[in-house]
């Protein structure tokens, strides 16, 4: 039994208990759908739901099968490769871009930070289903929808915000004196930045460079409207999946997306620890 | 610092190094300054831009809308406009571009697309001397409601380039032919607005008072505890939103999770309607949602000293009143931080409204993707997404004014 | 790390071209695309080369209309029902097509005869198969309603009743139920009158209703439970039925028949090979191949290879019952009624 203060009376004590009780339900409710999911792709039938047979753990009840059919099912096979093709594109450019833009705004001599900094945050506050009609109108201009160059420069714009995000975090712990002494060694500001900067941020624009990932690997509302049937991604096969036939094989896609998640975040709790090891904020 | 000390060169030469930095810190946004108006803003312009322009019924009927131009708005125009319009019906129906024209005057008259259409379709083959000479008689007998006024009033106000109307139709108003503006008959969107309010306000509030008590479990726990019950926080929130929105459907639907259960404990018999309704949207949106509550509030929670907290109980306050006087006030700023981002996001929802909202768990945004892409609206779409652009932009402001855009932290 | 992304990608990118597809064709999935993909995609990519990608979409002709006006082709061959295809025709979103390039049936009949009338009826399309939208109760119900008065009765009958969230065939369908006689269903509905008679018989279930976009969903919400009877697609049900055994049944009564053909969008670049499509997928086999999912063949020559089993579960054996869809009354009708269709719906 724990030991309470004297003066803590018989609601203190409830209170203290009732936190607790309150606080694991919330982490409950945070976990418990996604990891439901988890033995429901499992399931050897059909349902969304335990059969008999998955509650007295007999071993026919369950099968990969479903599994199975997202390797055997050619549209989650383009998609998969889509995915990462565009995410990874969408990842880069956002992210070479977004750490320039961050070293300039870090600046104390950047004019008008605040106004383009809003700027260029706001993709991230921006409703997607603006974003996605505005698109939809102004891309067809240049007839960039239906094409891999429309979705990759969407979701480019999309990531930026993160970029920015955390490598101006990474820059308020970087010292500035080392660019001013670069320069004052007579290097030019490009060859500072790629030889001096970029070294000590790298962490910071390595997560920037993962949240562009992940942004764009989990977007659909801009894939709805700028993708044609070449460019279905994982999460817009999942989509017409669940408006049209819900069936288990997206229980297995959402398993395997949940593994790569904690994957991710894994790495990025490496990455902070080593940029907070490094003396920047992360 | 006085301006007679200064050396009027040094002084120059103090305005053109700061010139300098100041360019050689721009030029380093340069490039995504250029992308992000070519890829984001540029496309959101052009959104504002087609809530007011539409030249479609300008570019179709040209010759039509210039003669009636003329028209005194009473009765039907005379017989040369009428036969000029006949010509160009013919003309249309044999583009198949008549189509386009009912489409947009059925927007100002219900039920003028039938009219169009089937008029075009029986002056298709009619032969051009036909029509100088029988025009008038000819649409006539086609559809008795080319004798309205209102028709013709409804294609004259079609024709501007310009127009306001689709700002209108947004707010549930129109123009009457006269000019007035007054309510239309089926009121929409303003109701559709008000209920999106009030289902982000419920999802912001009930995300507030989960997301409250866990900030600040964790925030008086021990550091490893408190960062192995992160990984419970942040999982989620790195989830794909389909992945968190596919798990409810499994929980909720019919034969699901939920439903299941209920009936094995015996509550009740019948598979109770949990999904695709009100009540499904706001419970996934809250789940989605919580950890944009908990994480500012927490990172604020951290840095407070609880013991004003400890030392207003040990002197008497109950926890409650302690909290309340003390704790609340200094865990304000991430809780407002946490309310606004929850707040502001969830107004702009699509996905899980779509997935899981059935008809009476939608919101604005699928309002907006529905012109967008079942009815082919897009002028009143762009006009439905500019308000609620404004909207965002005004939250936006104010989350800039009072949290700071700089204190936005992720994972 | 950034080396090693730029490598990931270029890796990815080159590994697996991002290789064109040679023909997007557009359809319905479920049940029916299996059928299509086994019947007609795969053959014709077997023998001609060419990668089909094989899309689904939930019908209608908004994305049809969405891609002419941007101007942002994404499909070439697509599946549509007769009830929008004279508008998608009309409106310009699809290609004219010259049927006298249709090979003969099997059996020597030159194409202009051995398809059915109404298979070559628009010069936007050719028949694909005859196919009706029913609707089926789940026997494990117990006994079900019998004709479509019953389906709008809830006192009689309660419990969700799924149908497709657009105004064809539930506007027939509430007319019918309120007593007009079905041939007089679209003479109703083309009065204000009649459209208004309609709303307000949809209006005594609109809260018993659970809407659905695409066909595939209607087996699943019958199986789950979500609905106690559902508007579909025949052949879905048949397909449950005869496949996974489930405990479904189809009430023929005021079943509303019609036709689905290919067509071509208009504006693709890839005419030519979408027509050489169009001219394999409506050969006598491959539309023989569609009793899988009890659709009629469009060819009469097609009639012989249908199995007697399935003879009675077409379409074609219940004509009497049914009624046949308007495609000219929904090209006129269906922009304002797909309006007011959407403004009862938020109401």
């Amino acid at each position: 039994m724990k030991h309470f203060p004297a003066y803590y009376t018989v609601w203190h004590i409830t209170g203290h208990y009732g936190l607790r009780v309150v606080a694991f339900l919330v982490l409950m409710f945070l976990m418990l759908p996604i990891v439901v999911i988890m033995p429901l792709s499992f399931n050897a039938e059909p349902f969304f739901t335990f059969t008999e047979g998955m509650l007295t753990f007999d071993p026919d009840a369950y099968s990969l099968r479903w599994y199975q059919e997202i390797v055997d099912d050619q549209k989650w096979r383009i998609a998969i490769r889509n995915s990462f093709v565009v995410g990874i594109a969408a990842a880069l450019i956002a992210t070479t871009l977004g750490t320039l833009a961050a070293v300039g705004l870090s600046s104390p001599w950047m004019p008008y930070k605040r106004l383009i900094t809003a700027l260029l945050l706001s993709p991230m506050i921006v409703p997607l289903i603006i974003i996605a009609a505005g698109m939809f109108f102004f891309y067809t201009r240049f007839n960039l929808v239906g094409t891999f160059t429309g979705l990759i420069i969407a979701h480019a714009a999309l990531g930026v915000p993160f970029v920015i995000i955390t490598v101006t975090a990474t820059l308020s712990g970087f010292d500035r004196s080392l660019f001013v002494a670069g320069l004052s060694l007579g290097a030019s500001p490009l060859k500072v930045f790629w030889d001096v900067v970029i070294p000590l941020i790298r962490p910071g624009v390595i997560s920037g460079g993962l949240f562009a990932f992940v942004t764009s690997f989990d977007e659909v509302v801009l894939v709805l409207f700028l993708a044609g049937p070449e460019q279905r991604t994982i999460p817009r096969q999942m989509f017409s999946g669940l408006r049209e036939q819900i069936n288990p094989t997206i229980l297995a896609v959402a398993t395997l997306l949940v593994v790569l998640s904690a994957a991710m975040l894994f790495t990025l709790e490496v990455l902070r620890r080593r940029s907070a090891r490094l003396g920047g904020a992360g | 610092m006085t301006d007679n000390t200064l050396d009027p060169e040094d002084a120059r030469n103090a305005a053109r190094e700061v010139r300098k930095r100041r360019l050689q810190a721009f030029i380093f946004v340069v490039p995504l300054l250029v992308f992000i108006l070519f890829a984001f803003v540029a496309p959101i312009t052009t959104m504002l831009y087609r809530s007011i322009h539409n030249p479609t019924v300008a570019n179709l009927v040209p010759e039509t809308l210039t003669a009636l131009e003329d028209w005194s708005g009473e009765g039907i125009p005379d017989d040369a406009t009428v036969i000029q319009f006949v010509a160009d019906m013919k003309r249309m129906a044999n583009d198949r571009t008549s189509g386009q024209l009912a489409d947009e005057i059925n927007r100002a008259l219900p039920g003028m697309s039938s009219v169009i259409k089937s008029t075009a379709r029986s002056l298709r083959r009619v032969d051009d001397a036909e029509i100088a000479a029988n025009g008038v008689m000819l649409l006539l007998e086609a559809n008795d409601r080319w004798a309205d006024t209102a028709t013709w009033q409804a294609l004259r106000d079609a024709g501007p380039i310009y127009s306001s109307s689709y700002y209108l139709t947004a707010v549930d108003l129109e123009r009457a032919p006269d000019g007035s503006i007054g309510a239309r008959d089926v009121q929409i969107y303003k109701q559709l607005y008000t209920k999106t309010l009030k289902m982000a306000l419920i999802i912001t509030v009930l995300t507030m008072l989960l997301g409250y008590p866990l900030a600040f479990f964790m925030s008086q726990a021990s550091d490893s505890l408190a960062n192995f019950l992160m990984v419970f926080v942040l999982l989620p929130f790195w989830t794909s939103l389909l992945v968190r929105t596919t798990a409810w459907i499994a929980l909720l639907q019919a034969g699901g999770v939920v439903n299941s259960t209920l009936i094995w404990l015996g509550l009740t018999d019948e598979p109770l309607e949990l999904l695709y309704n009100e009540f499904s949207t706001i419970l996934a949106m809250t789940h989605i949602l919580l950890p944009f509550m908990v994480l500012p509030l927490y990172a604020v929670m951290r840095g407070i000293d609880s013991s004003f907290m400890r030392a207003a109980i040990s002197m008497g306050s109950t926890p409650l009143g302690a909290w309340y006087k003390i704790y609340l006030p200094m865990s304000l700023p991430g809780l407002s931080a946490g309310a606004l981002l929850v707040f502001i996001i969830s107004i702009g929802y699509y996905i899980t409204p779509a997935l899981v909202g059935g008809t009476d768990g939608q919101m604005i945004s699928n309002i907006i993707a529905f012109h967008m892409q079942v009815s082919n609206n897009w002028e009143l779409a762009a006009a439905l997404g500019s308000l609620l652009l404004v909207l965002i932009l005004v939250l936006y402001w104010l989350f800039d004014r009072f949290v700071g855009t700089d204190n936005l932290k992720l994972g | 790390m950034k080396k090693h992304l730029t490598l990931l990608a270029t890796a990815a990118l080159t590994a697996s071209p991002l290789m064109a597809q040679d023909l997007t064709v557009t359809s319905f999935g479920g049940a029916y695309g299996a059928a299509q993909m086994e019947h007609m995609i795969q053959p014709y990519m077997d023998a001609s080369g060419v990668n089909v990608l094989f899309e689904d979409y939930g019908g209608g002709i908004a994305e049809m209309k969405a891609q002419v006006e941007a101007g942002n082709i994404l499909w070439d061959v697509v599946d549509i029902e007769v009830i929008d295809l004279e508008r998608a025709c009309a409106e310009g979103y699809l290609e004219v097509i010259d049927q006298s390039m249709l090979p003969a049936g099997d059996d020597g009949v030159a194409a202009a005869d051995d398809f059915i009338p109404d298979a070559l009826a628009n010069e936007c399309g050719v028949g694909n198969i005859v196919w009706s939208v029913v609707f089926a109760v789940n026997t494990d119900n117990g006994p079900g309603p019998q004709n479509i008065a019953d389906f709008f009765d809830v006192d009689a009958f309660p419990g969700n009743r799924g149908l497709r969230k657009r105004p064809q065939v539930n506007m027939e369908w509430a007319l019918i139920a309120d007593g007009v006689e079905p041939e007089d269903v679209y003479g109703v509905l083309s009065t204000e009158e009649g459209q208004a008679r309609a709303f307000a018989k949809l209006d005594t279930i609109k809260e018993d209703i659970v809407w659905y976009d695409s066909w595939s969903q209607a087996p699943v919400l019958l199986n789950d439970g979500g609905a106690t009877m559902v508007q579909s697609a025949n052949g879905r049900i048949f397909a449950a039925i005869q496949d996974d055994g489930a405990p479904f049944e189809i009430v023929w009564d005021s079943h509303v028949y019609d036709l689905d053909v290919w067509a071509i969008m208009k504006g693709t670049e890839n005419v030519d090979l979408a027509m050489e499509f169009i001219q394999s997928a409506t050969m006598t086999v491959p539309l023989s191949g569609m009793q899988d999912v009890a659709y009629g063949p469009t060819r009469r020559s097609a009639q012989a290879l249908l199995s007697d089993d399935v003879k009675a579960n077409l379409p074609t054996a219940h004509l009497d019952e049914g009624l046949k869809a308007d495609g000219i009354f929904w090209a006129d009708y269906g922009e304002s009624l797909g309006e007011k269709f959407n403004e009862w719906l938020l109401q």
